[in-house]
């Protein structure tokens, strides 16, 4: 029914210079948004592998994340038997009192040292995180000045591998295993005994928090509630899912700068697009003239241009997906809500790729909008008489 | 006297830009026979094209009335004038106007993707149709890879591929050579006599005008026989 479909495609291969480096101009805004996406993408996962939905994280009261949340024994022992609370194998409650503080130690992208979250926690704190597993080593013994280092820490820290001694506190601890948190962020922590770490800190009586395990969904919302409501225990309590979607918060600013680069760049290449398709019409004016005269409508005139510009991004579109695809094996860090440096990799995802490609094509329409409906408006005769 | 095809009354077409003023067709009336030869002479801005592309139209007059084929063209509108003349006209051009990037067989095509044939009809259609022109072995070629006189006759074969009534040609031999003209004019002659269609053709070639059943002269946008 419409003027065909090679017309245009062939025509773009014609001027084969002028469509690549068109399509790269697209590609490479398509690449920039692919990028910012894949990397919240990245740090959302990261930090949703990272909670359990049944965990709930209890904080002082006004405290924002561990790092600043001052945790009591006492409050602890009221707290381990409130209702709702997991019981373990061992018929005690499913409830880990931790200490966590800050290191500094040189990394890859920091040679003069980046913040590390350190966390003391015990036996049942460990059990706990069911996705965190000793990949190389083994755990740190109660009663020793050892810790575990996360794997992302392994990896972009020189100095934190088994068998060296890292500084914190007043005390050097020596390395003695790398866990495999699957994604989470406990790949970039580094942990030792709860007793060892708050006794070196001087904080025997006052750790940080504690993680305890609700029973069910619905027992874990009661409890928050509870925990909440009670004004002696004075506590901030929340799912562990949630607090770690709060630390995404700190991803935003980085998300939206993002995408104002990348709407910036989308409205420069639909610029480009729009000039590139109105060279084509005014070199093409004849050929328009042309197909009117054989009875092609205004109308198909349009469309056909509109196609060609959509062809055109659609191909830019691609090519952003291949220049961003190698981001897929690159993992960052960026500094979390605690000031600890956080490791988590760029996920391109299909889903992503389809979007990016979305936007190419919504970007090669509007810049082909005005030149398409040029063409369509043309008289025959001026058309034809055009060289 | 046989119906007309074409009936033109008082027919006029003004150019106004700005100061000046062009006449470029002025009270014309013209009738033209189905089956007839035209061939349409007169020096050069005495308004030849512009009398075509009004029966084509592809062109709206400025004064009078144009019949073609039964239709008073003035109550068509664009869309129905688009699919009348690829149903009754073909066009024929003296810069052929083929498609660069689409082959003899897919420009020949081209018309057909407005009717309702399958594709393998229109293939056929459209071989046919090169065929006919005499250039069945050269289906594949680009227009680039094609002779002048090539290329019109497949410029011929597109504007009668949807088998139109009438054929319009604006100096269809303007820029062949002596022998690629003959090609062309003996085309339009057997397309004239053996397949009945009406066939008006501009030039300013005396010789090309030998092949017309009939004369009409154009002289400052006026008529005169
Ligand atoms: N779009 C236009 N605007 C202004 N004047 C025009 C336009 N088209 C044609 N004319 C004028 O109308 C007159 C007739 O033009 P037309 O093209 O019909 O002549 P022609 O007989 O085909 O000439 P030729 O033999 O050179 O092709 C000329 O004076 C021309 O300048
Ligand atoms: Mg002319």
């Amino acid at each position: 029914m419409a003027i065909p479909l090679a017309y245009n495609l062939r025509n773009l291969v014609v001027r084969k210079t002028t469509t690549i480096m068109t399509a790269l101009g697209i590609g490479l805004t398509v690449a920039v948004l692919l990028a910012i996406l894949s990397l919240v993408n990245g740090l959302r996962t990261t930090l949703s592998v990272s909670g359990d939905p049944l965990h709930v994280l209890v904080l002082r009261q006004g405290a924002e994340s561990e790092l600043v949340s001052l945790f009591t024994r006492e409050q602890f022992q009221d707290l381990k038997f409130k209702a709702g609370i997991a019981t373990g194998s061992d018929g005690q409650p499913v409830a880990s009192m931790e200490v966590v503080t800050v290191m500094i130690l040189a990394s890859v992208d920091n040679p003069d040292g980046a913040n590390l979250n350190v966390r003391g926690l015990d036996q049942r704190g460990v059990e706990m995180r069911s996705n965190v597993h000793i990949s190389r080593g083994r755990w740190f013994q109660q009663g020793q000045k050892e810790v575990v280092v996360g794997k992302s820490v392994a990896s972009r820290f020189p100095d934190a591998q088994i068998g060296r001694k890292v500084h914190f506190g007043r005390s050097d601890w020596e390395i003695v295993g790398v866990m495999d948190a699957g994604g989470g962020v406990q790949n970039s922590e580094v942990w030792g005994d709860l007793n060892q770490v708050s006794a070196d800190l001087n904080r025997v009586q006052t750790v940080s928090s504690c993680l305890v395990k609700a029973t069910d969904a619905v027992a874990a919302k009661a409890l928050i509630q509870s925990l909440n409501d009670d004004q002696r225990l004075a506590v901030h309590a929340m799912p562990e899912t949630e607090y770690y979607d709060q630390q995404t918060g700190n991803a935003k600013p980085l998300e939206y700068t993002g995408l104002i680069v990348a709407v910036i760049m989308a409205i420069g290449s639909s610029f480009a697009a729009m000039n590139t398709m109105y060279a084509a019409v005014a070199r093409r004016a004849r050929e328009i003239g042309t197909l009117r005269v054989l009875g092609f409508s205004r109308g198909s005139i349009l469309f056909s241009f509109l196609v060609e510009s959509v062809l055109l991004s659609t191909l830019g579109g691609l090519l952003g997906c291949l220049l961003a695809l190698p981001l897929n094996s690159v993992t960052t860090a960026i500094g979390n809500g605690n000031f600890a440096e956080m490791a988590f990799g760029f996920r391109v995802t299909p889903q992503i790729m389809l979007a990016g490609v979305a936007f190419a094509v919504i970007l090669g329409s509007v810049g082909g909008l005005f030149p398409a409906s040029n063409a369509a408006r043309k008289q025959i005769l001026t058309a034809l008489r055009e060289v | 006297m046989s119906e007309a095809i074409i009936q033109t009354t008082k027919l006029t077409k003004e150019f106004i830009r700005d100061e000046f003023h062009v006449v470029a067709l002025k009270d014309v009336n013209l009738e033209i026979a189905k089956g007839e030869f035209v061939a349409l002479m007169g020096p050069s801005g005495s308004g030849k094209s512009t009398l075509l592309h009004l029966i084509a139209a592809m062109d709206r007059p400025t004064g009078g009335e144009i019949r073609v084929l039964g239709h008073a063209l003035r109550e068509l509108n664009d869309r129905q004038i688009a699919h009348w003349r690829n149903e009754n006209v073909g066009f024929i051009f003296q810069q052929f106007n083929l498609i660069p990037v689409l082959s003899a067989l897919e420009n020949v095509e081209l018309p057909l993707k407005l009717t309702n044939l399958r594709k393998s009809e229109r293939i056929e259609h459209a071989t046919t149709a090169l065929k006919l022109v005499g250039l069945g072995d050269r289906l594949h070629h680009l227009p680039r890879q094609l002779s002048g006189g090539q290329e019109q006759r497949v410029a011929m074969a597109r504007a009668i591929v949807t088998d139109p009534s009438l054929i319009l040609a604006d100096e269809p031999t303007g820029n062949l050579d002596a022998t690629s003209a003959l090609e062309v004019l003996t085309i339009l002659g057997r397309l004239n006599k053996e397949f009945g269609k009406t066939v008006v053709m501009v030039t300013h070639d005396p010789h090309a005008a030998q092949f017309a059943t009939k004369m009409h002269h154009l002289e400052k946008g006026e008529l005169t026989n």
